[in-house]
């Protein structure tokens, strides 16, 4: 069974399809693997060797790895509850109900939606503290620290604007405080206030630019600053920050 | 006719420019800078016109709050479609928001405690808007109360006026 498998899989590496898409053979050298890596979209940021060291748990706790999974997660079921919810006044409550109630598996991806949204805030935070206190800071990772506030703050305006969607009494409240601390800026802060909600009061064009905000323009800048986030701890030199101690150990 | 003719001294202006002079190149990439900057502060403005709604679909800023005989004497009428308490005194009439000062939570009318609270953060208030306790950084805003032509009371919650101003019925 195995061996027929391995055939048909060799053979598979054999036909027009398979070679106009990888465009080299099987990676079975060193230097074939890297090729592989580098050619590919999706692993190219990777760096081509990985130390066995920055893979263990104690290296990182795979805090950000957990942080980006759960961003992915996020998307998805965000995606499928975007198939059922209006963003207007009296459908975007109904829906959430709806979501709750009525639609087969709502709630499933509702609450994944929602404890998500809660563990993403919790891992981000650890995983800030972790590289702040293992010194990741320092250079070289100095640029790549400041991407990691921006995502962080991304994440933090990700929850806030998904905060009011549900469109329940909590979210009501929860954006009129916060945009009430919005205008407490000098000079702008009231007009910074009218542009957010798109008015005086958190109304329905308020819910549409939070929606909107929520949906397209923070996870699209979010998608870009992880993609840069992952490239420069490659360009950077790997994942683990080594200290002096630490070469000096192992 | 050619350019060397008529421009007295051709090579020694390109070979050692003044301070002032620019290249064409460099010329040319600052009129580039100059254009696309201010096609950039233009774009910002407008994109900021965009955002800023010219028509809005909340409660209007001025309404009518019925007939003065409605509010007995020494009484604070909460107007939950307004969020303004109607007060009346001895003295008269006057209108007070009921939108706390502190975040923008609707405070509430406690006739027992003889105040105004707001439930979120705690603040407290004297029927006249004067902060008694809490957060709140300012006392709430007496607004423009008037007679209408009827009789029928009128607030204008886009004029804000002083505590002291009062409508006498």
């Amino acid at each position: 069974m195995a061996t027929t498998f391995h055939a048909a899989l060799e053979n598979l590496r054999t036909t027009r399809v398979w070679k106009s898409i990888f465009r080299r053979g099987p990676a079975i050298t060193n230097r074939t693997r890297s090729v592989a890596v580098f050619g590919n979209l999706f692993l190219h940021w990777l760096p081509v060797k990985v130390r066995e060291k920055s893979l263990r748990v104690r290296a990182a706790y795979y805090l950000g790895s957990l942080s980006f999974l759960l961003f992915l997660l996020l998307v998805i079921t965000g995606v499928l509850l975007m198939f059922y919810y209006h963003p207007a006044a009296p459908n975007a409550y109904r829906d959430m109900k709806d979501l709750r109630f009525v639609v087969s598996n709502g709630v499933f991806l509702r609450n994944m939606h929602r404890i998500a949204a809660h563990l993403m805030v919790l891992l981000v935070f650890c995983h800030m503290f972790h590289v702040f206190y293992r010194g990741g800071y320092k250079p070289p990772h100095e640029f790549n620290w400041v991407i990691g506030v921006v995502l962080l703050l991304i994440t933090l305006f990700l929850s806030y604007t998904g905060y009011l969607l549900p469109w329940d009494q909590l979210a009501f409240w929860a954006v009129t405080v916060g945009t009430n601390i919005v205008s407490a800026m000098p000079v702008i802060g009231s007009k910074v206030r009218f542009v957010a909600l798109g008015g005086n009061i958190v109304g329905e064009n308020a819910l549409l630019r939070f929606y909107v905000l929520h949906v397209v323009i923070l996870p699209l800048l979010a998608f870009l600053l992880i993609g840069v986030h992952f490239w420069r701890v490659q360009k950077d030199g790997g994942l683990t920050v080594r200290s002096k101690d630490d070469d000096g150990k192992n | 006719m050619s350019d060397t003719k008529s421009t007295p001294a051709p090579d020694s202006a390109h070979a050692s420019p003044g301070p002032t002079e620019l290249s064409r190149r460099d010329f040319l990439s600052e009129v580039t800078m100059g254009a696309l900057g201010v096609a950039g502060l233009g774009g910002a403005a407008l994109t900021y016109q965009y955002f800023s709604p010219n028509v809005l679909f909340e409660p209007p800023m001025t309404f009518r709050a019925g007939n003065p005989d409605l509010y007995p004497e020494n009484s604070v009428t909460f107007l939950q479609d307004q969020l303004v308490y109607i007060v009346r005194t001895a003295a008269g009439f006057y209108a007070v928001s009921a939108v706390c000062t502190h975040l923008g939570c609707i405070t509430q009318w406690k006739p027992e405690a003889d105040m105004i609270a707001c439930p979120c953060h705690g603040s407290k208030f004297q029927p006249d808007g004067k902060v008694i306790a809490g957060p709140a950084p300012r006392p709430l805003p007496h607004y423009s109360i008037n007679l209408a032509a009827d009789g029928e009371l009128l607030v204008n919650k886009l004029e804000i006026i002083k505590p002291d101003q009062v409508l006498n019925v």
